[in-house]
C-alpha cells in the first residue's frame, strides 16, 4: 500500500532518482521504465529466439504469444489493483469473474441448437458476439454484487473466504451435470458440464475488425472492407513473403494481440482516471481508513460495491478476451492458480500503481508464466528433443549412481508444475523483500495541485511528494 | 435474515420427511450419508483445531494449511507403502517410497488396512503427524516468523505463496494421479439392517473415530489442565498483555504450530484410510471446508472448530437429499457465507481457545 513509512524530511524521491539515470535513461521515471523493460524482455527473447536457430515461423509465433500474455496479465493486474490497490478489497476469487464472463458470452453467441450440431453439444441464443460480451461482462458484475452484499461488511480475510469459495461454486456449477443443458424458450443452451462449451461463435478477432469496418464500409460501400481488403488482402499480403504457407494464423496471432494491447491501453487510462476522480479518492480514503470516511459523510458500502462491481466487469472481459479464443473452454481450467497469477502479477508491480500492474503483468508473463515454457523448449530444441524419464523415481535412481542428467531432463519436462513452485517461493520472496512491489511504495498528494516546493526537476512533484 | 433461514431449514425437513414417507429415500441410505458426513466431520474438525489456533493466536487465515494435509498424507502413507511392501520385497522401494507414483504399486496389492497391517498403518500415522509438524515449525520459522509484524493479509498472501510452492512440489514428486491406497471391499466391516436397509460400517470408520476422538479429548484436557492451554488462550485474547505477564509468547507460538500441525498430518493419514483414495488435490479441496468450519464455530475456539467440522460434513453429505450431487461441496460453501451474514462471530464466540 501506499501510505508505507515515509521518513520524515525526506522530499521527494530526489536520492533514489539520481541513482535511478543509468546509461542515460532515467529510470526514476515511470513510462520510460516500462518502455526499456517491455523493449528488454522482447529483446531477450528474439535474441533467445535467434541464437538456437527457431524458424523464422516460429520465432514470430513466439512474440506474438508473448504480447498475448503481457496483455491479459496486465489487463487483469489492472483490474485487481481497482479492487486491491484502490480500494482495498481483497478478491482472491478472480477465476470465477472470468470464468462466469466467458461461460455467459458463449451461452449468448453460440449459434442455435440445430441439425449441423451433435446430439451431445448446446447450444446458444445465436446473437451477436459483442452483445454477448456484454452479456458476460454484466453477469460476472452481478456476480460480484451478489459477493460483495454480504462480505462487505467484513474483515478482509472474510472477503477472501467468501470470493475464493465462490469462485470454486462457479466451478462446480459448470462441472455439474444439471446445468449441462435445457432448454430456454425454444432453445437447448446450457453450460456443457464436465465436457465444457465449444465456442463455435466465429474467430473474435474477425469480428472486431469487422466492428471497427463499420465506418470505411459506409465510405466503399463495401461490408466489412477493413477485414477483406485491409487485412486479409494487404497485412496478410505483405506477411506471405516472408511466411510463404499460411501465414494467416501468424498474423492473427499478432493482430489479436494487437487488440488486446489497445483494450489493455482503454483498461489502463479507465482505471487511471477512476484513480484519479472524486469517485476514486473516495476508494483510496476507503483502503486508508474506512471509518474516517464512513464519518466524513460517505456510504463507503455502495463505493465499495461499485468498485467491486466494475473490477468483476472488467475480470469479466479479460476472461473472455484470454479464453474466448481458443476454441472451447472446459470447467476445470478455471482453478484458483490464475487467480494466483495475478495476485503475483499485481505485487510484483505494486499494488495501488497503475504503471506498476502493467509493469508487474510484463514481468510475470515475460519470466514467470512464458518465460520457464520458452526456456524448455530453447533446451529441448538445443538438445534435440531428448527423451525425459516418466516420473520422479526413474529421475532420483541414476543419481546415485552420479548421473544427474536424467534429473534435469525430468525437471525440464515437468517445468509447467515446477514454475508453480517457482511462483509461490517469488511471491513469498517477495512478501519478504519488496511487499510493496516495484511502483507501490509511492505517496499520493491528496491535493491534486503538487504541494512540494517547485523543483528544478519537475518530475519529483508529480510523482508524489509528501503529503502536507 | 434469521427467519427466512428458519424457514428454508423448516421446508427441508418438510421436504425430508415427504421424501421418507413417499420412500423416495430410504431410512437406511439417508443413515449413511449422515454416518459419511460424520466420518468426513471428525476429519475437517481434526485438522480444523490447529487451523483455528493459528488463525486466533497469530491472526492471520493459514492457507496453507490444506497443503500441510497433503504433505502429511503423502509422507505418511510413503511410510505406509514401505512397510506393507517389505522394504522392497513386493515391489520396486522407489515406487513404494512414492506411493506408486505412475500406477507402478497399488495399495490394494499390498493388502493395506488397519487389520492386515496394523503395524505400517500406525507407523505411517506416527509419521504423518511428526513431518507436519516438522513442516508448520519449518515455514513458521522462516517464512512466517520474519513477517509476523506486517499484518494480517501480508501473511495470509505468504500463506497463498507457501500453499502453492508446496501443492506442486508434492505433484512434481508423486505424479497427478490420484491412487487407490487401500484394497476397496477388503476392509473388515458390518451391514447391520436398519428398517429398510443396511448401513455399511467399516474398521475404518471405526478407527478413524477412535484416533479423531482420542486426539480431540486429548486437546481438550491440554488446553484445560495446563499451563500451557492457560497461555494459549491469554495469547490469542491479548498477545502484549501476555507477552508482559511472562507467557513465553514464542514458545506458546512454536507449540500452537506442533499441536496443530500434528493434529493436520494425521487428519490427512487417517483421511486417506478412511476415502481409500490419495490425490495432491486433496488437502486444497478440504481447506476449504475446514475454513468453513472454523469461521462457522468462531475462529479461536476448538470445540467451536470440532463442532463446524461436524456440521460442515454432514451438510456437504446430506445436501444430495434434496440438491444434486454436483452441488453438495457448494452448499457447504453456501452454508459459510450464511453464517458469516449472520453471525460472523461464529457459534462459540468470543470463547477463544475454550
Amino acid at each position: 500500500m501506499s501510505d508505507s513509512d515515509g521518513e520524515p524530511g525526506s522530499y521527494g524521491q530526489s536520492e533514489e532518482e539520481e541513482r535511478a539515470v543509468v546509461l542515460g535513461i532515467d529510470f526514476g521515471n515511470d513510462s520510460n521504465m516500462l518502455i526499456t523493460l517491455l523493449v528488454g524482455v522482447f529483446a531477450i527473447y528474439l535474441i533467445g529466439g535467434v541464437v538456437i536457430g527457431l524458424p523464422f515461423r516460429g520465432l514470430m509465433n513466439q512474440i506474438g504469444q508473448l504480447s498475448f500474455w503481457i496483455a491479459v496479465f496486465a489487463m487483469s493486474a489492472l483490474a485487481l489493483n481497482l479492487h486491491w490497490g484502490y480500494t482495498g478489497l481483497f478478491n482472491i476469487g478472480i477465476v470465477g469473474f472470468m470464468a462466469t464472463g466467458v461461460y455467459i458470452t458463449g451461452v449468448l453467441s453460440k449459434p442455435v441448437f440445430g441439425a449441423g450440431t451433435s446430439a451431445a453439444e448446446v447450444g446458444g441464443f445465436g446473437l451477436p458476439l459483442l452483445v454477448g460480451i456484454a452479456g458476460g461482462m454484466l453477469a460476472a458484475a452481478l456476480l460480484g454484487l451478489i459477493a460483495a452484499l454480504p462480505a462487505l461488511r467484513l474483515r478482509a480475510d472474510y472477503l477472501a473466504i467468501v470470493t475464493i469459495a465462490l469462485s470454486e461454486i462457479v466451478r462446480f456449477s459448470l462441472l455439474s451435470d444439471t446445468l449441462s443443458g435445457t432448454d430456454i424458450g425454444g432453445y437447448r443452451v446450457g453450460l456443457g458440464g464436465g465436457d465444457g462449451l465449444i465456442l463455435d461463435y466465429g474467430d473474435p478477432l474477425e469480428v472486431f475488425v469487422r466492428t471497427a469496418s463499420v465506418p470505411f464500409d459506409l465510405v466503399f460501400g463495401q461490408s466489412g472492407w477493413l477485414w477483406e481488403e485491409v487485412y486479409l488482402g494487404v497485412i496478410v499480403e505483405a506477411v506471405s513473403g516472408p511466411i510463404p504457407t499460411n501465414p494467416k494464423p501468424v498474423v492473427d496471432n499478432f493482430a489479436y494481440a494487437f487488440v488486446l494491447l489497445l483494450v489493455l491501453g482503454g483498461f489502463y487510462v479507465l482505471i487511471t482516471r477512476i484513480g484519479s476522480s472524486p469517485f476514486g479518492r473516495v476508494l483510496k480514503s476507503i483502503r486508508e481508513d474506512e471509518d474516517v470516511t464512513n464519518a466524513l459523510g460517505k456510504n463507503t458500502n455502495v463505493f465499495k460495491i461499485k468498485s467491486f462491481m466494475v473490477g468483476c466487469a472488467l475480470m469479466g472481459l479479460i476472461g473472455i478476451l484470454w479464453f474466448g479464443t481458443q476454441g472451447s473452454v472446459t470447467p476445470n481450467t478455471f482453478r484458483p492458480r490464475i487467480t494466483f497469477y495475478i495476485w503475483i502479477a499485481l505485487i510484483i508491480g505494486g499494488a495501488g500503481s497503475n504503471t506498476g500492474s502493467v509493469m508487474g503483468g510484463a514481468i510475470f508473463a515475460a519470466f514467470l508464466f512464458q518465460g520457464p515454457r520458452y526456456f524448455k523448449n530453447v533446451v529441448e530444441t538445443v538438445l534435440g528433443n531428448p527423451s525425459a524419464p516418466s516420473s520422479f523415481g526413474q529421475a532420483m535412481l541414476p543419481i546415485s549412481q552420479g548421473d544427474v542428467f536424467p534429473m534435469l531432463l525430468y525437471v525440464l519436462d515437468s517445468i509447467r508444475q515446477l514454475q508453480l513452485f517457482l511462483m509461490g517461493v517469488v511471491l513469498i520472496w517477495l512478501m519478504h523483500r519488496r511487499p510493496d512491489g516495484l511502483l507501490g511504495h509511492r505517496k499520493e498528494a491528496a491535493s491534486s495541485i503538487p504541494l512540494t516546493r517547485p523543483a528544478k526537476n519537475s518530475e519529483v512533484a508529480t510523482d508524489g511528494g509528501e503529503d502536507q | 435474515m434469521t427467519a427466512a433461514l428458519v424457514f428454508i431449514g423448516v421446508v427441508l425437513l418438510l421436504d425430508l420427511l415427504r421424501q421418507l414417507l413417499t420412500g423416495d429415500l430410504a431410512i437406511s441410505g439417508m443413515l449413511g450419508l449422515i454416518k459419511d458426513g460424520l466420518m468426513r466431520g471428525l476429519v475437517i474438525g481434526l485438522a480444523g483445531i490447529g487451523l483455528s489456533m493459528t488463525y486466533s493466536i497469530l491472526n492471520f487465515a493459514n492457507f496453507a494449511h490444506g497443503d500441510y494435509i497433503t504433505a502429511g498424507a503423502f509422507s505418511g502413507w510413503s511410510v505406509t507403502y514401505l512397510i506393507a511392501g517389505g522394504f522392497g520385497a513386493d515391489a520396486n522401494i522407489g515406487s513404494l517410497a512414492l506411493v506408486g507414483a505412475g500406477g507402478s504399486v497399488f495399495g490394494g496389492a499390498l493388502g493395506i488396512n488397519v487389520v492386515n497391517t496394523p503395524l505400517a498403518v500406525l507407523a505411517g500415522l506416527v509419521v504423518a503427524g511428526v513431518l507436519t509438524i516438522g513442516l508448520a515449525l519449518f515455514t513458521d520459522r522462516f517464512i512466517f516468523k520474519p513477517i509476523r509484524d506486517s499484518g494480517g493479509i501480508p501473511l495470509l498472501i505468504t500463506s497463498i505463496g507457501v500453499a502453492f510452492a508446496l501443492r506442486y512440489l508434492i505433484l512434481f514428486m508423486f505424479d497427478s494421479d490420484t491412487r487407490g491406497t487401500t484394497a476397496a471391499g477388503s476392509v473388515p466391516g458390518i451391514r447391520p439392517l436398519v428398517l429398510d436397509g443396511t448401513v455399511p460400517l467399516t474398521l475404518h470408520d471405526g478407527f478413524l473415530v477412535l484416533v479423531a476422538g482420542g486426539l480431540m479429548l486429548g486437546v481438550h484436557f491440554l488446553l484445560q489442565r495446563t499451563k500451557l492451554g492457560k497461555a494459549m488462550r491469554a495469547m490469542s485474547d491479548d498477545e502484549s498483555l501476555a507477552r508482559i505477564t511472562g507467557i513465553p509468547t514464542e514458545r506458546v507460538i512454536r507449540s500452537t504450530w506442533i499441536i496443530g500441525g500434528g493434529l493436520t498430518g494425521v487428519a490427512g493419514y487417517m483421511f486417506v484410510l478412511w476415502k481409500g483414495t490419495l490425490s495432491w488435490n486433496d488437502g486444497w479441496l478440504l481447506l476449504l471446508l475446514i475454513f468453513a468450519a472454523v469461521i462457522l464455530g468462531g475462529i479461536g475456539s476448538v470445540y467451536g472448530a470440532i463442532l463446524g467440522g461436524l456440521v460442515i460434513g454432514l451438510t456437504a453429505s446430506t445436501a444430495v437429499i434434496w440438491i444434486p450431487s454436483g452441488f453438495a461441496r457448494a452448499a457447504a460453501f453456501v452454508v459459510m457465507i450464511l453464517v458469516l451474514v449472520v453471525r460472523p462471530q461464529g457459534l462459540f464466540s468470543g470463547r477463544s481457545t475454550a
